[in-house]
């Protein structure tokens, strides 16, 4: 973990409400190795209402520009300030934080579901099954067509499965509801979205007896361990979201009855 | 670097920076950020005789310029910390004061009892101001009869420095605070957080599961820098000042205002290494002021 200011090279907004930031450290140095289902901690500069920073999870490293990808839900002013930030600017972060999704070492079939921004570590995730040459099935949910957000970057690393509630794009309603579920059968599940779609998705893998993992969300102070807001109940007790967490296999959680 | 050097009763700080109970878990959660030998101290999670889960999520709501948190004292226990945590951090070249939190008098004691024999804990902060805690903690920092009574329990098996930590919950803060030392407390700290609540307009309901919880922050500043000013005037005994510090400004302030060490808190989570530019800062501070030592300016308030 260290704090470290970063350049903003890249904001461009993905929709009405999802920007994408590209970010490198202000001082050139290399990224640490980073793993997916980690996140950072954004300082929100210039507002005079946002006093904490705001967590967010890592989209995707791309080691050849020393780049980390931020993808951004503007749901408050917090999030707003940051997707407010100009290409050239700098945010102060807190990385690498949390523990990560697990990359299985052998052969399986993996289905990432993500719902909303919650695509977001995905895509990472996506990444490095990818490199161990996995091709893992994505299944990646929203409101209407505008919702799914970098199709084209998860198409690289694997099968993209879609559901839109309005039916405007793939199968319309929402992922638990899609055909690929009947149709194959998955060793693995990770799952990252609104929290309904995580209990529904969890359920699924239970009755199905297959592992699963999903990553939290949990109100945050500090990021490192050290506030003990963000706890989570599990089966070892109140654990912080932020250090034991965000990802939890989803057997750990008690809200999955 | 003599010249930052404080004294709070027997103990010697190498600078007045501590970090406050609640906001700097046991250190180690903070090791990747900073040197923690360069504090003037630690103080740790606040600890109970028996483990404690702490109050169901939502624990945290934020606030213009500050938050509520209604953690409660979610800990494993004095015996947990005294073997399995106090063996990590005795090495720390700093002084490790343990916050002591509890339910009832006996608790406090038995809890005291279990850290007296800790060679590396050369003092503890008795906390009676948790407001998070159904029974016990903040009740007993709300009248000067019962805060007397703790501190007098505790003084009696104690030999050790001893901090009482003050409520700002409280008519008048300057009454508990001479409470505890006619008490015997070797020192007292201030402020804890300010009950406060916080509801989600359209859901209409609370947005801690507590309902009210601990407002900390920059937002509380100005009246725990007022309260400490009030304690200084009331107090002979040392007075670790807290509330809101955010900065090298806001720590001299509270030095100005009596405070003979501060405590940082919940600006740890903002910038966790802002206790060592604090520390820079103050030195910094005594070189453009032309002093001495710190201790020059303590309570010299030019009012």
């Amino acid at each position: 973990m260290k704090v470290l200011d970063f350049k903003v090279t890249y904001n461009q907004a993905l929709n009405y409400q999802n920007n994408l930031l590209k970010v490198t450290p202000a001082n050139n140095e290399a990224l640490p190795d980073m793993l997916p289902g980690q996140f950072v901690q954004i300082l929100v500069e210039n507002s005079s209402g946002i006093f904490l920073r705001r967590p967010i999870s890592i989209n995707f490293v791309d080691k050849e520009t020393n780049e980390m990808w931020l993808l951004i839900q503007q749901i408050g002013e917090g999030t707003r300030k940051i997707c407010e930030t100009p290409v050239g600017q700098t945010l102060n972060i807190i990385f690498p934080l949390g523990n990560s999704f697990t990359v299985p070492q052998e052969k399986g079939k993996f289905l990432l579901v993500g719902g909303g921004v919650g695509t977001a570590p995905m895509l990472f995730l996506g990444e490095k099954l990818h490199e161990k040459e996995f091709s893992p099935d994505f299944l990646l949910g929203g409101r209407s067509e505008k919702d799914l957000l970098q199709l084209n970057d998860f198409e690289k690393f694997g099968t993209v499965f879609c559901t839109t509630e309005d039916g405007s794009f793939g199968e319309k309603g929402f992922v638990t509801h899609h055909s690929v579920l009947q149709k194959n059968r998955y060793d693995f599940i990770y799952t990252c979205g609104p929290k309904p779609m995580m209990v529904a998705v969890a359920r699924y893998a239970r009755e199905k007896n297959i592992e699963c993992e999903a990553s939290l969300e949990n109100l945050m102070a500090c990021g490192f361990g050290a506030c003990l807001c963000c706890i989570e109940k599990t089966t070892r007790g109140n654990l912080c979201t932020c250090t034991e967490g965000p990802v939890f296999n989803t057997n750990e959680l008690k809200w999955i009855d | 670097m003599d010249r930052l050097k404080v004294n709070i009763g027997n103990l010697e700080l190498q600078n007045p920076v501590t970090t406050a109970s609640g906001t700097f878990g046991y250190g180690t959660e903070y090791a990747d950020f900073i040197d923690l030998n360069r504090l003037g101290g630690i103080f740790v999670k606040g600890t109970t005789l028996e483990p404690r889960q702490g109050n169901n999520y939502p624990r945290m709501a934020e606030t213009p310029a500050g938050m509520l948190n209604a953690v409660g004292l979610q800990n494993k226990g004095v015996d947990y910390f005294a073997e399995h945590i106090y063996p990590t951090i005795k090495e720390y070249n700093t002084h490790i004061v343990v916050n002591v939190s509890g339910s009832k008098i006996d608790d406090y004691v038995k809890c005291t009892e279990r850290l007296a024999d800790l060679d590396k804990v050369p003092a503890i902060e008795v906390n009676i101001s948790c407001p998070n805690i159904k029974e016990g903690g903040m009740a007993f920092g709300t009248s000067c009869a019962s805060a007397a009574e703790v501190t007098r329990a505790v003084r009696k098996v104690y030999p050790k420095t001893l901090i009482v930590k003050l409520s700002p919950n409280v008519t008048d803060v300057t009454e508990i605070a001479r409470a505890i030392e006619d008490e015997g407390a070797d020192s007292v700290s201030l402020v804890n957080t300010f009950l406060g609540m916080a509801i989600d307009a359209e859901t209409r309901r609370p947005k801690l599961s507590t309902v009210t919880g601990g407002l900390s922050g920059p937002c509380i500043k100005p009246i725990a820098l007022r309260m400490v000013w009030q304690v200084y005037n009331a107090v002979k005994i040392p007075i670790i000042g807290m509330g809101g510090i955010s900065n090298t400004a806001d720590a001299i302030e509270f030095i100005l205002a009596g405070s003979t060490a501060i405590q940082i808190g919940t600006y740890n989570f903002i910038d966790p290494a802002i206790s060592m530019k604090v520390i820079d800062g103050i030195a910094d501070y005594l070189d453009r002021h032309n002093l001495k030592s710190i201790s020059e300016i303590i309570g010299k308030l030019d009012a």
